[in-house]
């Protein structure tokens, strides 16, 4: 019976939207609000139990975490950012094919992190950095004691960040197929900019997280 | 656009693809209004079974308990029996030979029940249907779109919601019971296993939570990109109906809310599985069993709120329309839900006014909370003030509507008076909480939502709903309701404690007896009524009277659909909307009520 209805119609009308070229665009600022509130409760629970290990003590980061390397990491995916706004640029441009360039580079960017995480939570797990303990002695070669909490903390933030990187590398693969099969042009690319609305979230929040776990 | 053409292109589409993976907003709303009654029934029937142990302690509950003869001499009557005494030869069902012997409810089965009892429908019943049933089905047709942004996660976020039910389920049959921390869970009973004996019940759980959660952030990102982007032409944001501004401030506080709770359950999920001490204070570790009641109630007071504004929009959608009278108060009831949600956020200590707390920041929260009062009460007198001097229709709905506002004044300013510290150091953890909770939503959202089924039945389904039967199941409701979950309050001021199995085992609430068994009394009235709406709704899809395009003479622009809804929703362009949605009696119109859509008025206005 319902089918009896026809519903031919043209264009449809309808209030001025806040991002007319996309709904995608605004749903991704949307999630990302809601990332940052687990991202927030995360971090606010590492400031409580950091404060709250009391007389148990924390050890200073500095003492089990390479910064070095770290600093290393922060600026790959502060460069992989760039890169991510040089393929957005490319394709406003109509430039497809230095688009799909950048985008490697942002995939490329990516996958190193994630290695050198991989690496670097190895390098921990030897160290004795582990869910339940930390390590005896710290980098400088000092008995260190504190709170057991700081491996956990530190791999679940870090975790965390690093399945959103995960997610944010496999996004940037499809949209890469994407783009080399010339799915967008000068016109239509909304796409490109809603993944590099997410990875530039992945990198902010990667700060954030470089600035509380491993410098504070 | 690109996103948005779906909807024009009509095509045949087989049983599976319009009715169980379907992409159509309003089937997803009827989805998640079915699966809600069905848990409805699961955590009405948990509630029934702890209440026969309050009023009949160690005493085997009926039909599935033992009989008398059986439990003297061992002599096999009744079904029942038989199935006992298959459960003692075998060896298997030891955890219910345990906890459950001849159907006698044994103390760690009592907390299993109330545990899931709340979580059920607080997480599987309230909010899919409020949110995802109504939400899903109100939102297109009455901003005027054809469907929502993201169909396809809308879908998803249906199936995650049934792969979080279907998970909640099996905790019933693992080893160890299911979840028996109390729906909040609290640290360390939730996150070690010595304390309650559970397994992975309670690891099922934090998963199955932590999945709803997902179905939830997906289905807010929905409603949120739908509400702000796809408005039919003419519908600012001041002309929305309040239900569709009351879902677009939960969708906003179920965006905000609930990654708190995943985070937390994720990390609880570590606690119990890798040996982590987030919330168990260990001399190695420190950690804190109050961080988790910090996390969860900052979700869960905002969660609350979640529980009850589409209900107050779900009102003030009912009262007007009955009443034959524009709304009160338009904007002042926008900004009322607007200022509730925004102090949902800072009123979550009041939760832990006694698990040790400085009492300056105890003050804060007492104060905070009582702030609430000011915008709950604007939206109360606004009602009233809607059905001062109305011609007020006291159909079905109405009579659900105006419980809803007379319950939520019992509950509400029973919430006031646990507000204030001192107080609370009394009636905490008493009965008097447990009625409150009820009165808010039971009497509350559930009141709303059975309005708010009858009223749109015959938008979803294209019939009424057989009104004898409503009105039977209204008036059976309420007065059960009242009979139930009032004398608790009596009950907490007296001291009985919630969440104790066995009250008889205090000498000073054996006084309580008489009114134990009254209230159980009441709840099982209570429970049978609801069968009645159940079955009227299953009936009445096929069998009910068939319904003209706008019974109610509503004029909102669902109603400008044709019924039933074809996919797509309008017929030609989405209508353009002239008006305000409350534009009823206006004076020197001939016509009690002025359609949305209606372009031939002189004086349209803004809305108030």
């Amino acid at each position: 019976m319902e089918h009896a209805t026809t519903l031919e119609h043209t264009e449809d009308i309808y209030e001025p939207s806040l991002t007319p070229d996309s709904l995608g665009k605004l749903g991704m600022w949307i999630f990302l609000v809601g990332d940052t509130m687990s991202f927030g409760a995360l971090l606010a629970v590492y400031a409580a139990v950091r404060v709250g290990a009391g007389a148990i003590g924390w050890v200073p980061p500095s003492e089990i975490l390479g910064i070095n390397l770290t600093a290393f990491m922060t600026f790959l995916l502060i460069c992989s950012s760039v890169t991510m706004v040089k393929a957005l640029e490319s394709i406003q441009n109509g430039n497809v094919s230095r688009m799909c360039t950048f985008l490697g580079l942002t995939i490329a960017g990516g996958v190193i992190f994630l290695g050198l995480q991989v690496y670097e939570w190895s390098a921990l797990i030897k160290h004795g950095l582990t869910l339940t303990e930390i390590p005896h002695h710290g980098l400088s070669g000092a008995a260190i004691s504190g709170s057991t909490l700081f491996g956990p903390a530190f791999y679940t933030i870090t975790g965390f960040h690093g399945l959103h990187v995960t997610g944010g590398v496999i996004y940037l693969i499809v949209i890469l197929i994407h783009g080399l099969r010339g799915r967008y042009t000068a016109e239509f690319n909304h796409e490109v900019e809603i993944v590099g609305l997410y990875w530039h979230f992945v990198d902010l929040i990667w700060i954030m997280v470089f600035t509380f776990i491993y410098l504070l | 656009m690109h996103d948005n053409e779906h909807a024009s292109h009509h095509h045949e589409e087989s049983f599976i693809r319009k009715y169980i993976f379907s992409l159509d907003h309003k089937t997803i709303g009827k989805q998640f209004l079915i699966y809600g009654l069905i848990m409805f029934f699961v955590g009405g029937g948990l509630a029934l079974m702890f209440r026969w142990q309050l009023a009949y302690p160690e005493r085997p509950v009926p039909i599935i308990g033992a009989s008398p003869q059986y439990l003297e001499d061992g002599e096999v009557v009744t079904g029942a029996d038989k199935m006992w005494e298959r459960i003692y030869e075998s060896e298997e069902e030891e955890w219910l030979e345990a906890n459950m012997p001849n159907g006698v409810i044994e103390p760690a089965f009592y907390n299993m029940l109330f545990t899931m009892h709340a979580t059920i429908m607080v997480f599987f019943v309230v909010v899919p249907i409020l949110v995802g049933a109504f939400g899903n089905f109100l939102i297109p047709l009455m901003i005027g779109t054809r469907d929502m942004a993201f169909p396809i996660l809308n879908m998803l976020s249906f199936w995650l919601a049934v792969l979080a039910a279907i998970i909640m389920a099996i905790g019933f049959f693992v080893p160890g019971g299911h979840a028996a921390a109390g729906w909040t869970g609290y640290a360390p009973l939730s996150s070690d296993p010595q304390w309650t004996g559970v397994e992975w019940g309670q690891n099922l759980w934090a998963i199955s939570l932590l999945i709803q959660g997902f179905s939830s952030l997906v289905g807010s990102i929905n409603y949120i990109t739908t509400i702000i982007n796809m408005r039919a032409p003419g519908m600012t944001l001041f002309r929305m109906p309040l239900v569709i501004w009351s879902l677009f401030i939960v969708a906003i506080l179920l965006l905000l809310a609930f990654p708190v709770l995943s985070s937390a359950l994720a990390l609880l999920i570590f606690d119990r599985l890798a040996g982590t001490t987030f919330f168990t204070a260990t001399a190695e570790g420190g950690g804190d069993p109050l961080l988790w009641q910090h996390l969860f109630w900052f979700f869960g007071h905002p969660e609350v709120y979640i529980l009850i504004l589409p209900g107050m929009g779900i009102a003030s959608e009912l009262v007007p329309v009955f009443s034959r009278k524009p709304i009160f108060g338009y904007r002042s009831m926008v900004y009322a839900m607007i200022a509730i949600a925004f102090l949902g956020w800072i009123v979550w200590g009041h939760h832990m006014f006694q698990s040790g707390m400085q009492p300056v920041l105890g003050s804060a929260f007492m104060t905070t909370t009582m702030l609430i009062a000011v915008p709950s009460a604007i939206k109360t007198f606004n009602w009233l003030g809607t059905m001062f001097k109305g011609s007020i229709r006291f159909t079905s709905p109405m009579l659900h509507a105006i419980a809803f506002v007379s319950m939520f004044v019992i509950g509400g300013l029973s919430g006031i008076y646990m507000a204030n510290t001192p107080v609370d150091i009394f009636i905490h953890d008493t009965y008097y909480i447990v009625a409150h909770i009820h009165y808010v939503v039971f009497g509350g959202s559930l009141f709303a939502i059975f309005g708010g089924i009858i009223f749109w039945f015959p938008k979803m389904y294209g019939r009424y709903m057989n009104d004898v039967l409503n009105k039977i199941h209204f008036w059976l409701t309420f007065v059960a309701f009242n009979c139930t979950f009032f004398p608790m309050h009596i009950l907490g001021v007296g001291g009985h404690m919630r969440r104790i199995s066995n009250p008889m085992q205090y000498e000073f609430l054996q006084g309580f007896e008489g009114m134990n068994i009254f209230i159980t009394m009441s709840a099982f009235t209570l429970g049978a009524a609801q069968l009645i709406l159940v079955f009227n709704f299953f009936w009445s899809m096929s069998r009910g009277k068939v319904a003209e395009k706008n019974p109610w003479h509503v004029n909102t622009l669902e109603w400008e659909a044709p019924t039933p809804v074809p996919h797509g929703n309008f017929v030609g362009q989405v209508p353009t909307v002239y008006r305000g949605p409350y534009e009823y009696s206006v004076p020197g119109e001939e016509s009690d009520w002025i359609p949305q859509a209606q372009p031939e008025h002189a004086h349209a206005t803004g809305g108030d």
